[in-house]
């Protein structure tokens, strides 16, 4: 086990090098450039002024010293200023990860309490009015686009209940009942499209758990259908709903760019959709690359959590 | 979605192939509503984008500022936008470019990653590692962001959309490819033609190829859908789809969020566009792997 974790750690330099050089090298070919974004914004500024600032912010230095300072800032832990902003980079991701966590913690619950008895009802009822409609939804959360449906229960929260979620971010530790008034219609949305996969997934490793001879065996001790049911069957058929949890960490990171944006969240992900915006290297790449890291690590996780639910998984 | 016993359809004849992947794909329809439903959604959206010129009542650029902001009426059955465009008009021209971007997203993604998948899986080796690990990398950054800071890099519009959703799609498509050519490559057949002296791409053409089109046409149908998704997103976010081309996406994000209190059919109708294609493109996705492919159903 230990020697299959370092070789998946050392696997995992090379590709979060090789993301790094993508990313530097789609940030570097950009038209344009923050600073031309900072022109546009404040007006006038003089040829000089933008060599000097250029020279300042090392944007004049040939492309791989630029590359190598950059991967050495990272290593450092010490990934410079925006240049938009000027915020030390640290400050702006201490005030906007907390927000993505919290976002993507409420709607990875909210999805799998959709999910889970949506999906277990599915099987049950295969082929029923019930398994249909379970279907159907499940199909839904993967067909209604994100920013469609956050766009719909923003605006029909407001004409029918005429309710709008506070405006300007407060952290759960400020006001947990304004930070919860908040998060619940975003996490919601992102949840609903994180249940998708999951309920598809229960409903099929349940189906095939039914089928086993163990649950036939607890059928005939004459258990509740219940106990059956989500103590046998749901409990064996866990591990390939873990494995889709694991995959949708990617959906949800990615789902929190756009719902940060529609319900004006200051997370990690409208930081950095407005960061390649104003083409602000420093903050893109940090934050792609921290996004990269920690869906390396989280797909690690993922696979060590199988050997541990499922003691029969031995890792070489 | 296992009700229907299907078999994985392997052949060395092409021409057999298509012809069997044909008739099990027709009895998979015929026992399976949600199937043959999405086959009818997507013949009509079909339809709709080859005969948009025809099936619209107006031209969707024609703006009439007199009539802004209408409900939908007999006249315009889904209203018209701020400055007077008939709804429906823009949405069924906007069939055109969603398919056009998810089709040809996902024709150059398949082909480039099925290309990869090929060469990496049939030789294996150091070549192999490297484009894994490339392949990895590209992985490991999400989808939209890839996709946006492509569109960045080349000037945001349709086509450089679906460039950029055509290299989001590559890499999934490579793994699949390579892991149908690893295992493909095991059978006996394909062991005598190498014995025989057969040449490499004769094999991969002849023997290989084959057995590996029946899941990436599975995939490729999924990523269709999400194709569609993405450039709609792109769209909303302003990168994809330049105004006043009609597109799904940007219609809502311009003036659907804009007049949404005022005018929520703006919203409504391209956001339920998006979601039916979409919807439909997941369905047949599904019902084309049972028919040619239940070793994927466990993938989601």
């Amino acid at each position: 086990m230990h020697r299959y974790v370092i070789r998946r750690l050392l696997l995992a330099f090379p590709v979060l090098a090789l993301s790094s050089l993508i990313v530097f090298g789609l940030m570097r070919v950009m038209p344009g450039d923050a600073l031309i974004a900072l022109m546009g914004e404040s007006g006038n500024v003089g040829e000089k002024e933008l060599a000097k600032l250029r020279k300042e912010l090392g944007l004049d230095k040939p492309y791989h010293e630029q590359y190598l300072l950059w991967l050495w800032q990272m290593v450092s832990l010490n990934p410079g200023d925006s240049i938009f902003t000027n915020e030390p980079i640290p400050v702006s991701l201490k005030k906007a990860i907390p927000v993505t966590l919290e976002l993507a913690a409420l709607a990875l619950i909210i999805g799998l309490v959709i999910a889970v008895p949506i999906g277990v009802l599915s099987a049950t009822r295969q082929d029923k009015p019930a398994d249909y409609v379970g279907r159907i939804v499940a199909v839904s959360g993967l067909s209604i686009p994100d920013f469609w449906l956050g766009t719909l229960v923003i605006t029909f929260a407001a004409i029918w209940v005429q309710w709008i979620p506070p405006i300007g971010y407060v952290s759960f530790w400020e006001s947990p009942s304004r930070n919860l008034q908040q998060f619940l219609l975003p996490a919601a949305v992102l949840g609903f499209r994180l249940s998708a996969a999951t309920m598809r997934m229960t409903r099929s490793t349940v189906l095939e758990a039914l089928r086993e001879d163990y649950v036939r065996t607890a059928w005939a001790k004459g258990l509740a259908g219940r106990i059956v049911v989500y103590k046998h069957a749901l409990k064996n058929a866990l591990i390939p709903v873990v494995t889709i949890i694991g995959g949708q960490l990617g959906v949800l990171l990615a789902g929190t760019f756009v719902v940060e944006q529609i319900f004006a969240l200051p997370g990690m992900g409208r930081l950095t959709v407005e960061a390649i915006l104003y083409r602000d290297y420093p903050v893109v790449q940090t934050n792609v690359m921290l996004v990269a890291a920690t869906l390396v690590t989280l797909n690690l996780l993922v696979d060590l959590t199988y050997a541990w639910l499922d003691p029969r998984i031995r890792y070489q | 979605m296992a009700t229907v016993p299907a078999q994985v359809v392997t052949f060395d004849d092409p021409a057999a192939a298509s012809i069997g992947r044909l008739q099990s794909l027709w009895r998979t329809l015929r026992k399976k509503p949600l199937g043959a439903f999405s086959a009818t959604l997507l013949g009509v959206i079909v339809l709709m984008a080859i005969f948009a010129d025809v099936l619209a009542p107006y031209d969707p650029l024609e703006t009439h500022p007199e009539i802004r902001l209408s409900a939908p009426s007999r006249a315009h059955p889904f209203g018209t936008d701020d400055i007077g465009r008939d709804v429906l008009s823009r949405i069924i021209h906007g069939a055109r470019i969603s398919l056009w971007v998810g089709l040809l997203a996902v024709g150059i993604g398949t082909a480039a990653g099925m290309l990869i998948g090929l060469v990496c899986g049939y030789w294996e080796g150091r070549l192999d590692l490297i484009m894994q690990r490339f392949m990895d990398a590209i992985q490991a950054i999400p989808a939209l962001v890839l996709a946006l800071a492509i569109v960045s890099v080349l000037k945001p519009s349709t086509t450089n959309a679906m460039l950029a959703i055509a290299i989001v799609i590559i890499p999934g498509n490579s793994r699949i490819v390579r892991g149908a050519v690893l295992s493909t490559k095991q059978n006996r057949y394909v062991e005598a033609a190498q014995a025989m002296g057969c040449r490499h791409l004769r094999i991969i053409a002849s023997h290989i190829l084959p057995n590996v089109t029946a899941p990436i046409l599975v995939i490729a149908s999924i990523w269709l859908g999400n194709a569609i998704l993405i450039e709609a997103t792109l769209s909303f976010l302003g990168v994809g789809t330049q105004p006043p081309t009609p597109s799904w996406g940007l219609m809502l994000s311009s003036t659907g969020r804009a007049f949404m209190e005022q005018a929520p059919w703006l919203a409504i109708f391209p956001g339920l566009a998006i979601s039916l294609s979409v919807l439909g493109f997941n369905l047949f996705g599904d019902t084309l792997r049972d028919a040619w492919d239940p070793k994927l159903r466990r993938q989601g």
